[in-house]
């Protein structure tokens, strides 16, 4: 397996994700002799996992079972360690589509933070790009390189630990796309440019509050950025649910054998509710939202460096 | 020469003839064909393009008299010379009276020459009301004026942000109203990337297919199903990849999915008559005919078609593909004999590379499925499944949120898929100014519906432990709804 290419088999070394259910799964890290505790048992490594094929069910000392996955950015998003607060993958897909991401891209980053956004610029840029990450915390640019270096991609990236506000992205005149998650973008604006090519290339920053915003935009427009652009994109997602109505007992008229309105034993409406005659309900198949959803993550600007 | 002076001005790919190009004005894109001596309207303005042969993408050009482009020097700001400004709007009565000059004086203005600029300065000046208005409203009536009439044409090269964008805007029922930011989710939840074996199923003009291919960079392979005779790739010519992207690109009705689920695929009953004309469905206007169908796999053919059809929401009338245009490569002169024998291998090319890709999906181990149709997601789903690995996700797009939901259902009867996830993403666009920020007036009230999931290793024949395992894959509800899930 690979973060960058997708592999059959259970191997040695591969970091696989461990699905137990809805919304409930972990990362772990595949190696001979080595067991994991789950609710269900515990799942031994040797016996269980190595030299099975990905998407296999796999039962677990106790009788459940788990489905273990091949991993993907995404999966990895919903899954890895928070050592920041980190970008989900409702704002990392437009980005990726807005920065024009694909395979050769050059794409620099700041700052590296918890690495959801690398692991998936990397996956779009390779096999022949580069992403160069700067994050000025020593310890989460140890740990990034790390994770790379588990993860089989080391070769697709550069980690440098220097603040991108002083000392830029530490390249020039290469990248395609620039990308900042910084309390200050404003200041790296101009280091911004510097690191894109000079026939031009996309810059996108991400900030949550608007005040951030309005000096971004402002830093862009002096440093000669054109198609200025500030968005936000929201995920609303929906529960698939049969639900059930009752009928109200509106009584019955004296005379009238029939009742007025909804009549819950016409076969016209019955349609594709189900009507159940015993109980005085409706049936029905409804997409249902969360109770809560993110209202807001971050303002998203984009823009584009021209020769012009 | 107008070359070398387009040599000069810097590093990046240039416009070349042949190639599909998109021009912008402020937030509107329009793809057209480059090509010489074709007549251009986009934004109530006639040009054409030869001038611009040459120049990098991103250059900004203005729309001469003659109808030419001239690259654009650098613009220095309008300024106003007062800095005088009101508070308020209080005295400011609208009566249409402000402006002093009339129609004719503009047009008058516009006839002699006179710059977009120079214009917004003259009326400006000849406002009444200009001074009384505060710096903002200022600020907002130069912009406005400047919109209308500096009229300047960016010309970029097209990628899926800027196309996915265009046809959004201009287009949206060729695309079944699939918003770019959708498509984007789609791109990414789908692991798009290079070295997949990716199997499409579309009916947006080739958009997605375009899109899917940007993110796989040539690399690994395409199947792409069609209904029909065959596939519309019309918007996946804008892109302008290079040959090698479609070495591994392959096609495969509709129409035999079903054979070759059930191992009785044979290459018997071919629709060749409908394969001669690769291009025909309903979308592409009725713009091939019949003769013109063994040369439609000619890339500036394609383009222009594809150009046509942009173009047809602003010409009115269909216009015929100019046989000038494209560059034969052996048809037009040839005898009867040649043109028969010419068929037949194009025929017998055809039947090949279905036995190709029939193959490849008979390995049933495709990294991921996309499908964006106008058509009922369910069966689609059910059968393509079929030929996708464990553990790869897909993404079904639909325009309408019913039919995904009987999709889940069905998908949940039939085991072998987890995390399944229906969608739709809020997408709210701003206007950032100084003390003026806000989001903008307007946003699309919708962009369509996605429902994605990852396969896993489908347990065939064991209806009890999938309807459990469906138990388990559904998300908590309230525990006297339960019995109903299963029931309905």
């Amino acid at each position: 397996m690979s973060f960058i290419e997708y592999g059959d088999t259970i191997k040695d070394g591969d970091t696989a994700i461990v699905f137990l259910g809805h919304e409930s799964m972990f990362p772990v890290k595949v190696q001979h002799g080595t067991v994991t505790q789950t609710k269900y048992g515990v799942i031994r490594h040797s016996m269980d996992l190595i030299g099975k094929k990905y998407g296999s069910k796999v039962t677990c000392s106790k009788g459940g079972w788990v489905f273990i996955l091949h991993p993907t950015p995404e999966l990895w998003t919903m899954n890895l360690p928070h050592r920041t607060q980190i970008l989900y993958s409702t704002d990392i897909s437009i980005i990726t589509m807005m920065l024009e991401l694909k395979p050769g891209s050059i794409v620099c980053e700041s700052g590296t933070g918890s690495g959801s956004l690398s692991h998936a610029l990397i996956r779009t840029v390779a096999p022949t790009g580069h992403l160069y990450t700067v994050e000025f915390h020593q310890q989460r640019a140890e740990k990034a390189r790390e994770e790379f270096r588990e993860h089989g991609v080391e070769h697709l990236v550069t980690v440098t630990n220097q603040d991108v506000c002083k000392n830029g992205f530490g390249v020039s005149d290469i990248a395609d796309a620039v990308f900042l998650d910084i309390p200050s973008p404003w200041e790296a604006i101009g280091h911004a440019k510097a690191a894109l090519k000079a026939e031009g290339g996309r810059i996108c920053s991400f900030s949550p509050c608007i005040e951030q915003v309005q000096r971004t935009c402002l830093a862009m427009e002096e440093y000669g950025f054109t198609e200025i652009n500030t968005l936000e994109i929201l995920l609303r997602v929906y529960n698939v649910r049969t639900i059930s109505l009752q009928i109200p007992d509106l009584g019955k008229a004296a005379e009238d054998n029939s009742s007025t309105g909804f009549d819950s034993s016409n076969p016209s409406n019955q349609g594709s509710p189900c009507t159940n005659l015993q109980q005085g309900t409706v049936q029905f198949k409804s997409s249902v939202p969360q109770r809560e959803m993110v209202g807001h993550t971050g303002y998203l600007t984009f823009a584009t460096k021209s020769l012009f | 020469m107008a070359v070398m002076a387009a040599m000069a001005a810097g590093p990046g790919p240039r416009i070349c003839e042949g190639e599909c190009a998109v021009l912008k004005r402020g937030d509107v894109f329009k793809a057209v064909a480059v090509l010489r001596r074709r007549k251009i309207i986009f934004e109530k303005q006639w040009f054409y393009l030869d001038n611009a042969i040459g120049h990098v993408y991103g250059t900004t050009f203005e729309v001469t008299s003659g109808g030419n482009l001239q690259p654009r020097r650098e613009v220095e700001e309008t300024t106003t010379d007062t800095k005088e400004a009101g508070t308020d709007n209080r005295n400011i009565v609208d009566d249409g009276k402000s402006q002093k000059l009339t129609h004719d004086d503009i047009k008058a203005l516009k006839d002699k020459g006179i710059k977009g600029q120079e214009i917004v300065q003259q009326l400006i000046e000849n406002s009444t009301t200009f001074r009384d208005k505060t710096e903002f409203a200022q600020d907002k009536y130069i912009k406005k004026k400047k919109k209308k009439y500096e009229a300047v044409i960016t010309i970029v090269k097209p990628s899926t942000r800027i196309l996915s964008t265009m046809y959004y805007a201009r287009e949206p029922g060729k695309i079944n109203h699939l918003r770019y930011d959708t498509l984007a989710q789609m791109l990414t939840l789908g692991n798009i990337r290079a070295g997949n074996k990716m199997i499409v199923m579309e009916t947006c003009a080739g958009l997605v297919l375009g899109a899917v291919m940007e993110r796989m960079g040539g690399y690994g392979s395409i199947i792409q199903m069609y209904p029909g005779g065959g596939p519309v790739r019309a918007a996946t010519s804008c892109f302008g990849f290079p040959k090698h992207f479609f070495n591994n690109l392959h096609e495969f009705p509709l129409s035999k999915v079903d054979s070759l689920l059930s191992g009785t695929f044979s290459t018997e009953m071919l629709p060749s008559e409908i394969e001669d004309n690769a291009l025909v469905e309903e979308e592409s206007n009725g713009l091939t005919d019949e003769k013109q169908g063994s040369i439609q796999e000619t890339e500036e053919e394609s383009i222009t078609a594809t150009a046509m059809e942009i173009n047809q929401t602003e010409e009115q009338e269909t216009m015929d593909i100019n046989a000038e245009d494209v560059e034969f490569k052996d048809n037009k002169e040839k005898d009867n004999k040649e043109n028969v024998r010419e068929k037949q291998r194009k025929q017998w090319e055809r039947r090949k590379k279905l036995i190709e890709a029939a193959a490849l999906l008979r390995e049933k181990n495709a990294d991921g499925l996309i499908v964006a149709s106008k058509f009922h997601p369910t069966p689609l789903l059910l059968s393509l499944l079929e030929f996708v690995a464990p553990s790869r996700p897909f993404v079904v797009y639909c325009q309408y949120k019913e039919p995904l939901l009987e999709c889940y259902t069905k998908l949940r009867e039939r085991g072998g898929v987890i995390n399944l996830k229906l969608s739709e993403t809020w997408l709210r666009n701003y206007q950032v100014l100084p003390d003026r920020s806000h989001p903008k007036l307007t946003m699309s009230g919708g962009g369509g519906y996605l429902l994605s999931g990852i396969t896993v290793v489908l347990d065939k024949g064991k209806s009890d432990s999938s309807s459990l395992e469906a138990l388990k894959m559904e998300e908590p509800s309230s525990k006297r709804c339960k019995v109903q899930d299963l029931q309905c």
